[in-house]
């Protein structure tokens, strides 16, 4: 299948991310299924960590922090970059429009 | 059946996406393939489908649910109510609504806007003949509906000598009012037969026209298609030209990963190649009751009813067909060959409904098991445990070519026989209580 590649060193880890507001996720016990109802793609987590890492992109500062949250070890964030991308090139995630202020 | 995870699907910790509609391979962050985590099922279906009705105003001559007339037990409003809200507690992402016509429900367009409502995708097949322009426009608005027209042919002769007399000019204006309205990017659905293989750039530049998506399907032998199989399916060296053209234009259509018996040609086709029956699929029909792939409607493949007390989710978890389905299987005499592990044997109901040991090669097969297979059969091939065939031959039929399917008679039966010493004869042994496991034996992982 031709399928392109998805622009691996494009993703910015220091930036805000977030998941689409119209994606489902259906956690699985290999990671997690999810579904975009705007552009009926359907995206496969293979992992649970993974799976942390994207849920918890709406309340961290930038992706960084959400993979180092969920346990990434550091030596591997590249590989979550690689993920992360294919996922925004779907539109599944996406940049948060402006950065979330912490309140108290 | 295969999965059909349709339109679109990712593969995630990898690169590989955009417009993919099938599933690649995943990165592999453990030496665990997606695909046999499939295998084994899933807590929920990824997608179902779902026969509405068995009510249509054609009788196309391969029909895979032999529809025609509505069944008087059909679903209530409120049962169909009661089964969307299971599948949104299910977190079932999206149905793929069919019939028969669905649209010819009365309650159609109210179940479609209860399923979206309910966070359940709807796609739904249909041959076009509510499709006017109020229709498209509303159906342009929403994100979480998207629409199917079937078309079997490129030109109105091939077409309407399959789906009926009027059929194509149907789906050509249901089409023109999706694109007036602005709907891109809707399915154009078509069975690739004998007829129309040699169609498939015209069928392209149809959906190229109408900023709609080509999706091709293989002809299976069940339903009323088990009628006209021997003259529709692919003759051999027109399998190797769909082949072709599918590795040529993969990327542009969807399949269904229903082609992917044809992989032993070569370079494997895009998609899970992974029968999903029971396992990632499934079919609920207009009565409510559960098959495992909308290609067996057939008791041997019915795993239950919604309307039993655990509803769709107690079948989906607890039936003992899709507990066997999920087992790991082994390819019986298919497993010596090299091939198997891209065609895995190929498709269960096209085995089945002609007859073939289900661990045994496909009809199909490229390397012309299938056909030395079917050589040996003996004795009838299971019929479809339902029929819902107009009995009389419709209008839109009448300049058909003559065939089994589309001017069917009546079957004749055999009744039991009271015999002379008084007792009740047994009931008549029918075709259809094979087994689908039958020679199945749950030792060693096939899907590798």
């Amino acid at each position: 299948m031709s399928v392109p590649p998805a622009p691996a060193t494009e993703f910015d880890l220091d930036a805000a991310w977030m998941l689409h507001p119209s994606v489902s996720v259906r956690p699985e016990p290999f990671g997690a299924l999810l579904y975009h109802f705007g552009n009926r793609r359907l995206s496969f987590l293979k992992t649970r960590q993974l799976l942390d890492v994207v849920q918890g992109l709406d309340a961290a500062p930038d992706a960084r922090t959400a993979c180092l949250d969920a346990g990434v070890a550091p030596a591997q964030l590249p590989v979550l970059a690689r993920a992360l991308a294919s996922l925004a090139a779907g539109d599944t995630i996406r940049r948060r429009p402006a950065p979330v202020e912490e309140s108290g | 059946m295969t999965v059909t995870v349709e339109p679109t699907s990712t593969a995630a910790t990898r690169a590989g996406t955009a417009t993919g509609q099938q599933v690649p391979a995943a990165f592999v962050a453990k030496p665990v393939k997606l695909v046999d985590q499939f295998a084994l099922g899933l807590d929920a279906p990824i997608c179902l489908t779902w026969e509405l009705t068995y009510a249509c105003n054609l009788a196309c001559v391969h029909c895979l649910s032999s529809s025609g007339r509505r069944d008087p037990r059909e679903l209530s409003t409120a049962e169909a109510e009661a089964v969307i809200d299971e599948l949104e507690r299910m977190q079932v992402f999206y149905v793929n609504i069919g019939g028969g016509e669905p649209t010819v429900r009365p309650d159609f367009w109210h179940l479609v806007d209860y399923a979206t409502e309910h966070h359940v995708g709807v796609k739904f097949s249909t041959n076009g003949v509510r499709i006017d322009d109020v229709v498209a426009k509303r159906l342009a608005s929403s994100d979480y509906v998207d629409v199917q027209i079937s078309l079997d042919g490129a030109t109105a002769a091939v077409n309407d000598n399959i789906r009926g007399a009027g059929s194509y000019d149907t789906a050509l204006r249901a089409m023109q009012h999706l694109y007036e309205a602005g709907f891109t990017g809707f399915k154009i659905s078509v069975v690739v037969t004998r007829e129309n293989v040699d169609q498939l750039d015209e069928f392209k530049a149809i959906a190229d026209r109408y900023r709609a998506q080509l999706r091709l399907t293989r002809l299976r032998p069940s339903g009323r298609g088990a009628d006209v199989w021997d003259e529709l399916h692919l003759l051999a060296p027109q399998q190797k030209q769909l082949y072709d053209w599918l590795v040529a234009n993969g990327d542009q259509v969807l399949t269904g990963d229903s082609f992917f018996h044809l992989a032993a040609f070569g370079e494997a086709l895009p998609g899970l190649n992974l029968c999903g029956a029971g396992r990632v699929v499934c079919l609920i029909d207009p009565v409510g009751d559960v098959y495992a792939c909308p290609f067996a409607i057939h008791d041997s493949f019915k795993a239950g009813s919604v309307r039993e007390p655990g509803g769709f989710q107690g079948v989906w978890r607890d039936s003992a067909l899709f507990a066997e389905l999920r087992e790991p299987q082994s390819g019986g005499a298919c497993s010596s060959c090299h091939f198997f592990d891209s065609c895995r044997g190929g498709c269960m109901a096209a085995k089945f409904f002609t007859g073939l040991p289900l661990d045994g090669p496909d009809p199909e097969c490229v390397r012309g098991f299938g056909e030395q297979a079917l050589a040996e059969v003996n004795g009838p091939t299971p019929k479809p445990s339902l029929d819902h065939s107009h009995k009389n031959p419709l209008r839109s039929q009448l300049g058909q070519a003559e065939r089994g399917g589309s001017t069917r008679k009546p079957v004749p039966i055999t009744l039991g026989v009271r015999p002379l010493n008084g007792a009740i004869s047994a009931p008549p042994v029918r075709g259809c209580d094979e087994n689908p496991l039958t020679g199945f034996s749950p030792t060693g992982p096939v899907i590798q």
